[in-house]
């Protein structure tokens, strides 16, 4: 029992694997299937660069066990846009309102404002700052990136 | 992260003779927003999980007249922040959920986790405590309803025997004339609580003079505490300026914080004295609206 076999779905392809209990779904993720866009700051729920969509809802990955996503669907930032031609708008909003420094907590925050955008379209500064308080930005500030948000449409 | 069994039962009898046959080795996992960290830090190092959210029938907000709200321990942040019953009916909860983390946290967590963790700067028991909350622990051949008063025994620790889940959250009607307020004192609003405190209050007459009062305080001992003479002092009183102040003293004395890396007890003290002051002229605000 201490292997578990999961079948999931990460970014419409379906995947099955035995894996240990024991691993979260962003090592899951970045270490069994590559996809390295989410990323791993503090390990502890707070920083929010691991965040991903777990069945329609923004998570914190390093906070889930691999084996509750078991007959779930998963959401990275590599199923959001992978090609400069082919962003998704939140993308290429982000772009340009240059809401980018290091990066490193980009596609944490880009998945916070997508969870936020399908369910409310046209959310205010104050949906989006509550949206995006469990992503933190060492870098640079906020204004840009709550800019980049409100943009999106 | 150890490695462990993990089991994902989807009836609450069988997890129960689970839990039973791992005993202490045994830890419910929920959400696993709060149980996880520690498991990292191998500070709980359980060989078996028994994951919970496969069991049937316990997410839901229900509320009649007669017997109030009834909240399924699976029932998460979210879900309690976002329902319409609760903002309408106990706004105050809605309001409390909307500080607890991010909302990816809010998203996974869930009500009865928060609650069986234990932790003494939790924001959700002192509330819940003051709103008179009873919980349903369900055994192997057993239910019994504990006042959620009567819950937590030490930090991180509860009356939960081996066998026990916590089933459902029980909140009687408000009642008329009353009010309720919660407030914390943390770096930043999502943060968890310094020390906070709940206050919920009814009075007899618009005149002021009060009829029942909780005083409920997280982060200010080993577990949420109610301050029965600051309790005691305003039942059946006019609840004017001067008598907020002296509640408010006789609550900073009453409170046995200890100085950790979150504040020196002489902080904590002075918190819970201005807390406990905003709490009450808080709670009465909302009865005159």
């Amino acid at each position: 029992m201490k292997k578990k076999n999961i079948k999931l779905n990460v970014n419409g392809a379906f995947y099955e694997m035995e894996i240990e209990s024991r691993i979260t779904l962003a090592e899951f993720l970045r270490e069994k299937l590559f996809l390295t866009g989410t990323k791993i700051g503090c390990e502890s729920g707070v920083c929010g660069a691991c965040t991903v969509i777990l069945d329609g809802k923004a998570v914190k990955s390093c906070l889930i066990l691999a084996v509750k996503a078991d007959g779930k669907e998963v959401l990275t930032i590599e199923g959001l846009g992978l090609e400069a031609d082919n962003l998704h708008p939140i993308q290429e909003s982000f772009i340009k309102n240059g809401a980018i420094q290091c990066g490193f907590c980009t596609p944490g925050m880009i998945l916070s404002a997508k969870a936020l955008l399908d369910e409310s379209p046209e959310p205010n500064e104050e949906d989006i700052k509550a949206a995006l308080a469990g992503n933190l930005c060492r870098c640079t500030g906020y204004v840009k990136t709550i800019k980049a948000v409100l943009d999106v449409t | 992260m150890r490695n462990f069994d993990y089991f994902k039962p989807g009836k609450i009898t069988d997890a129960c003779s689970l839990l039973s046959k791992y005993g202490e080795k045994a830890k419910i996992i929920a959400g696993g927003q709060s149980l996880l960290i520690l498991m990292k830090e191998k500070i709980v190092c359980p060989s078996c999980l028994v994951d919970i959210t496969e069991i049937p029938n316990l997410d839901y907000i229900q509320y009649d007249n007669k017997g109030g709200l009834r909240i399924g321990a699976l029932t998460t942040h979210r879900e309690i922040e976002s329902s319409s019953l609760i903002k309408e009916r106990f706004n105050v909860l809605s309001e409390v959920e909307k500080a607890i983390a991010s909302i990816q946290i809010r998203n996974v967590g869930t009500i009865g986790g928060n609650l069986c963790h234990g932790d003494p700067c939790g924001d959700l028991a002192p509330l819940l405590i003051g709103l008179e909350a009873q919980v349903k622990l369900t055994g192997f051949e057993s239910e019994r309803l504990v006042p959620l008063e009567d819950f937590f025994t030490d930090y991180y620790e509860t009356v939960l025997k081996e066998d026990e889940i916590l089933a459902e959250i029980q909140i009687p009607s408000l009642l008329l004339s009353g009010g309720q307020w919660y407030s914390k004192c943390s770096p930043r609003e999502t943060d968890p609580a310094i020390v906070g405190v709940a206050v919920v209050a009814s009075l007899e007459s618009p005149d002021g003079i009060c009829r029942k009062i909780r005083i409920v305080i997280g982060g200010a001992g080993p577990v949420p505490l109610r301050s029965k003479k600051a309790e005691k002092r305003i039942e059946g009183n006019r609840l004017d300026e001067k008598l907020i102040e002296e509640a408010a003293k006789i609550v900073k004395e009453e409170v046995a914080p200890v100085s950790d890396i979150r504040g020196t007890e002489e902080y904590k003290r002075e918190m819970v004295e201005l807390l406990t002051k905003e709490g009450i002229t808080g709670a009465l605000e909302k009865v005159k609206k």
